[in-house]
């Protein structure tokens, strides 16, 4: 049955899906002065967070602050709407830092719709889109399932777990997107016939139970920090009142029915053929593969302030719903609880990353994008860290604008998206602190340092931000000068400040700055003895942390510098890998899949060796020297 | 000028009495002040370019003269590569060149790549197009050796130990990154630095010894001791004087030796052999008979090779099996001399006693055998048969360049950990230390890492 098609409108950018992602790539787009379109399938599922109901955490949450640096939604709109709020690994260093949010699921999807609603240049729509249109190898638009063809100049899909989504609950399954959303199943066979490599990836949810059934006395409490913290940049208004989690634990008894309900699992039964992430196992992978531990932790995470659903956090699972159910009653403080909604796994289609520019521009179709999970990854931040970035360039493509790649050196999300069309995955991807090598420069409380220039500059911070962020910036370069500047005596106040904090008494005078290198002063200390008024806090903090960790800021900054030589030589687009002599077999084959566009990039596929490296650099050289003559 | 600065031997490794370390990049006059001293005083930084100078290289660590040099500047754009070269004539034979290039990689220059200094003056602009091919192959051949050479090393002892070090790193890394990216995950203790302290420490330990098997390596020092035995008249002097012709043999007096003991050096194929007690056996022709069954055993036993001459000419007698007795246990080569002249040895009988060692067959006479024999010589060294005390030892210059390295950021990481740095900044000098141990084994991926951490710790929030 072929549906009439019709002309439904003209746009710059069109966003396919309304998750993290699609959000983040409408917003930019729009904001970047582009007529952007975003699609989605159920317009009450904009920004639905289908798992854990927190924002941030290690790694992720700087991504957040990234997000927002760059003039992105997600941490303003998190900001409106937590319930609660923690630092985590705040006794360890600045590097590590990160800043977590449990939120009110319901206030954060509306906020997050109000805020697209509202957006000039953004029309928000709900439609099945099945089909793209694509000439001669260009993308020009969607078409729905109700045969609306919409025109635009470049596309970006954020399809999440949708395509092809396969609900399973032990013996049952049935085609779905999450939470029992309609899957897109069309657009799946779709990409498959444009040529695109898809892999079949899983994930899981826990079951949530209702709050008045829990027993919490028999449960540790979680309160969120008292200090109020934000992920906003632009935040000046803090939630307060706070909910706080609970923690407890699984038992033997649970185990015990785990083990003896494994054949019922989907997973050991080879029902599910997914790959699902190992960061996240459901659990009865946990006890399968470490099966001496006696208990594994189980946070209950309330999903919002106007709901009794608690989210059972460390308990995924795809065992049967009567199997849920006995688990669940042996657990210390859930021993009555009613599940509300049962913990299922899901299968769906996503593409081999590989296939995309840094740009997320896919390299079979020219102005099509994709982001977000639909890529491989795991996780809001994720999606919404690729989200903003794919928004950003389909809307300066449509705009005859340069593209713009953040490098491994400047954000997290540059390690994720380099990870991604670099080395592909063969899991969910998710961002981890170890995955970034220059992680002491790419810190929770430096992301504005890092990119609110990027951001200004491309038009998605605006001027009144853009001058209080020069203006941190000077306050910070001054105080640091002061500090070098100002020479500490050994007088009584001295000495006696430093004998209290357990540090050795000075023999000489010593600059400021080199005293608060010492591990056992911090600014306040350095505050008291040079007599100085009071900064504001995150200038302060950004003093302490240059001026401490200085001498391994600067390593990093040395290995960042050998590596931005090496991002400097750009390998043209069409390169030919069968003309270079000398190429083993196997980097010849890398090469040519993953067409890195500098000689950084490739040095990161695994397969290409040092001596590829050279031959390539030679290569390249020979073409420079040949240009140069042929002109 | 981008380049960071290389060096390495620009010599071929035995031959002739000079040697030359060669430095090229923006470093190179620096780091070789670092080392260099005139009697006049002079620092090459303020001499003209292309100008030599005589000196010592002193090592700063510990003042010790190594050497005795010429060191000629030449400043860019007028060089081989277009950068800043100098060049360090040393005259000490294997020995002390190595010293001097592990000195000037201590102190700052990059091991070269094969065919580097070629590749900076291709990509420097100083060869023209119609080279590059040359170079390209240049690359791939050199590294394909060298990746060969590598290997053979890799799978002994050495590899085995990187390996195991390796692994109790990465276990520490995952460690402290768990309650990094997991900061709610109770199963772990917290990594404190009392306990970093007690790891680093003996990663340093660990990497101190297998330097110093780089130091005191009696293979890189002194050569493989090597032993040439045989019934009189069997052709040990022409195996002797054949391996030494073959291979120009660096004559030299070993320090702390007498100074009438002359022992031949020669570098068969990239493995330096010290023919022992070689006066010995051209005077008297039989080790056996001269000092004795037990004092030959002796000496048997503290050689690392032992060539054993038999003669084609002769049926094996039972001087011949008592010798096959006496190397039973070490590590020998037998070779069946005099194939010139008719057959009359039991080549099956050779083949039974030699139990799986090599026989290689030889006219020294004619010039016949001596390449099959060096093949068995430096095959026998390269793929780890040879059983040698000290074999765990480090002798390949990028290696010991890396561990040297490796041993710096350790080094660096305690003196963090002293400081009271925080363990994830003080993880960044462990990582690299995991690193560069990597390379010397070929594999630095990153992800497995992340591996370590799902494999060890059962994860979930």
């Amino acid at each position: 049955m072929n549906l009439m098609r019709y002309q439904a409108g003209e746009y710059d950018v069109i966003v396919v899906g309304a998750g993290h992602a699609g959000c983040e790539a409408g917003l930019a787009a729009a904001r970047l002065g582009a007529k952007t379109l975003v699609v989605t399938i159920n317009l009450d599922m904009v920004a639905f967070m289908p798992c854990n109901p927190s924002i941030g955490g290690p790694a992720k949450g700087i991504v957040v602050r990234e997000i927002d640096a760059l003039g992105g939604e997600m941490g303003k709109n998190i900001d409106k709407t937590y319930i609660q709020m923690r630092m985590l690994n705040t006794g360890k260093g600045p590097a590590v830092r990160a800043l977590r949010a449990q939120a009110d699921k319901v206030l954060y999807q509306r906020e997050m719709k109000k805020t697209l609603e509202q957006e000039e240049n953004l029309t928000l729509l709900q439609g099945m889109v099945e089909e793209l249109i694509v000439e001669d190898g260009i993308c020009k638009g969607i078409v729905t399932q109700t045969g609306a063809e919409y025109r635009s100049k470049t596309v970006v899909l954020t399809t999440g777990t949708f395509l092809r989504g396969r609900i399973i609950i032990g013996d049952l399954s049935y085609s779905s997107g999450p939470n029992n959303q309609q899957p897109s199943i069309k657009l799946s066979e779709h990409l498959e016939k444009l040529g695109f490599e898809l892999v079949r990836f899983k994930t899981g949810t826990p079951p949530r139970v209702n709050s008045k059934t829990i027993d919490y006395s028999k449960t540790e409490i979680q309160p969120g920090d008292e200090e109020p913290r934000a992920f906003s940049y632009e935040t000046t208004k803090y939630i307060t009142d706070q909910l706080p989690c609970w923690l407890t634990y699984t038992s033997s008894e649970t185990h015990k029915i785990i083990d003896e309900n494994l054949h019922r699992s989907p997973m050991y039964s080879g029902m599910i053929k997914g790959t699902g992430p190992r960061y996240c196992p459901s659990i009865e992978d946990k006890i399968v593969r470490f099966h001496d531990k006696p208990r594994h932790q189980i946070f209950l995470e309330p999903e919002g302030r106007n709901t009794e659903e608690v989210y059972v956090q460390g308990l995924s699972t795809s065992l049967p719903e009567d199997v849920q159910r006995r688990m669940i009653s042996t657990i210390p403080g859930l021993e009555n609880a009613q599940i509300m909604r049962a913990g299922y796994a899901i299968e769906y289609d996503a593409i081999v990353p590989t296939q995309l520019w840094p740009t997320l521009e896919t390299k079979k179709v020219k102005n099509l994008y994709t982001a977000g999970q639909i890529n491989g990854t795991s996780g809001y931040e994720e999606a919404a860290g690729q989200g903003i970035m794919a928004g950003i360039n389909a809307a300066r493509r449509a705009l005859n604008k340069e593209e713009i790649i953040l490098s491994r050196s400047d954000a997290y999300i540059g390690v994720l998206i380099d990870d991604l069309v670099t080395k592909g995955t063969n899991e969910p991807y998710r961002l981890l602190t170890s995955r970034a090598e220059y992680r002491l420069l790419l810190r929770h409380d430096n992301a504005d340092l890092r990119l609110t220039e990027l951001g200004y500059k491309i038009g998605l911070i605006k001027k009144e931000r853009y001058e209080k962020f020069l203006a941190k910036k000077e306050a910070i370069e001054n105080e640091k000068k002061r500090l070098r500047s100002i020479i500490i005596k050994p007088n009584e106040q001295t000495q006696k400040l430093i004998e209290e904090v357990g540090g050795s008494p000075l023999k000489d005078g010593i600059r400021a700055s080199d005293l608060l290198k010492r591990p056992e002063i911090n600014y306040e200390h350095i505050k008291m003895l040079t007599e100085s008024e009071a900064l504001p806090k995150e200038v302060e903090e950004q003093v302490e942390i240059q001026i401490k960790y200085e001498g391994y800021i600067e390593k990093s900054l040395q290995q960042v510098e050998k590596l931005k030589r090496m991002e400097n030589k750009k390998i043209p687009e069409d390169i030919d890998y069968d003309a270079i002599n000398g190429l083993a077999t196997e980097a010849r084959q890398k090469l040519k899949q993953v067409r890195p566009i500098s000689v950084a990039q490739a040095s990161r596929i695994s397969g290409v060796n040092p001596a590829d490296i050279s031959i390539l650099l030679v290569y390249l050289e020979q073409g420079r020297i040949a240009r140069v003559s042929n002109e | 000028m981008e380049f960071d600065t290389i060096a390495a031997i620009s010599t071929p490794m035995g031959e002739g009495a000079i040697a030359i370390v060669r430095l090229s990049g923006d470093e190179a006059v620096d780091i070789a002040d670092r080392i260099f001293q005139s009697p006049a005083k002079k620092q090459l930084k303020d001499v003209p370019t292309h100008t030599i100078h005589y000196g010592k290289i002193i090592d700063p660590d510990t003042q010790e003269m190594v050497e005795e040099v010429m060191v000629s500047v030449m400043r860019a754009p007028k060089t081989f590569t277009r950068e800043d070269v100098v060049e360090i004539n040393c005259h000490g034979g294997l020995v002390t060149v190595n010293r001097v290039l592990q000195l000037v990689l201590k102190h700052g220059a990059r091991l070269a790549e094969p065919g580097e200094f070629t590749k900076r003056a291709f990509l420097n602009g100083r060869i023209d197009l119609s080279q590059a091919e040359a170079v390209i192959d240049l690359i791939r051949a050199k590294t394909d050796k060298a990746m060969n050479v590598a290997l053979g090393q890799m799978e002994g002892r050495l590899s085995k130990r990187i390996k195991r070090l390796r692994q109790e790193i990465l276990e520490t890394l995952a460690h402290v990154e768990v309650n990094i990216d997991y900061p709610e995950y109770d199963d772990v203790e917290e990594m404190t630095h009392n306990m970093l302290i007690e790891k680093a420490s003996y990663v340093r330990d660990e990497i101190e010894k297998l330097l110093s098997t780089s130091n005191q390596g009696k293979i890189l020092r002194e050569g493989l001791s090597t032993v040439i035995i045989g019934r009189p008249n069997v052709g040990k002097s022409s195996l002797l004087n054949g391996l030494v012709h073959e291979n120009k043999a660096i004559v030299t007096d070993i320090p702390g030796t007498t100074r009438d003991v002359i022992e031949e050096y020669v570098n068969v194929r990239g493995v330096p052999l010290r023919l022992i007690d070689t006066a010995g056996i051209r005077e008297t022709e039989d080790i056996v008979e001269k000092i004795g069954v037990e004092r030959s055993r002796q000496v048997l036993k503290e050689a690392d090779l032992i060539l054993f001459v038999l003669n084609y000419n002769e049926e094996l007698s039972e001087e011949d099996k008592k010798l096959f007795e006496a190397v039973k246990g070490t590590d020998f080569i037998v070779i069946v001399n005099k194939t010139d002249l008719p057959k009359k040895i039991d080549m099956d009988e050779v083949q039974k006693l030699a139990n799986g060692h090599p026989i290689v067959t030889t006219s020294l006479k004619e010039d016949r055998g001596i390449d099959e024999l060096e093949q068995q010589i430096s095959s026998l060294f390269f793929k780890g048969d040879l059983q040698a005390d000290d074999l765990t030892y480090v002798s390949n210059t990028r290696h010991i360049a890396l561990l040297s390295q490796a041993k710096k950021a350790v080094e660096e990481a305690i003196e963090g950990i002293e400081q009271g740095v925080p363990i994830d900044i003080v993880q960044i000098d462990l990582t690299r230390t995991w690193e560069l141990l990597g390379e010397i084994i070929g594999d630095s991926v990153h992800e497995s890492l992340i591996d370590q951490l799902f494999s060890q710790f059962c994860l979930g929030k």
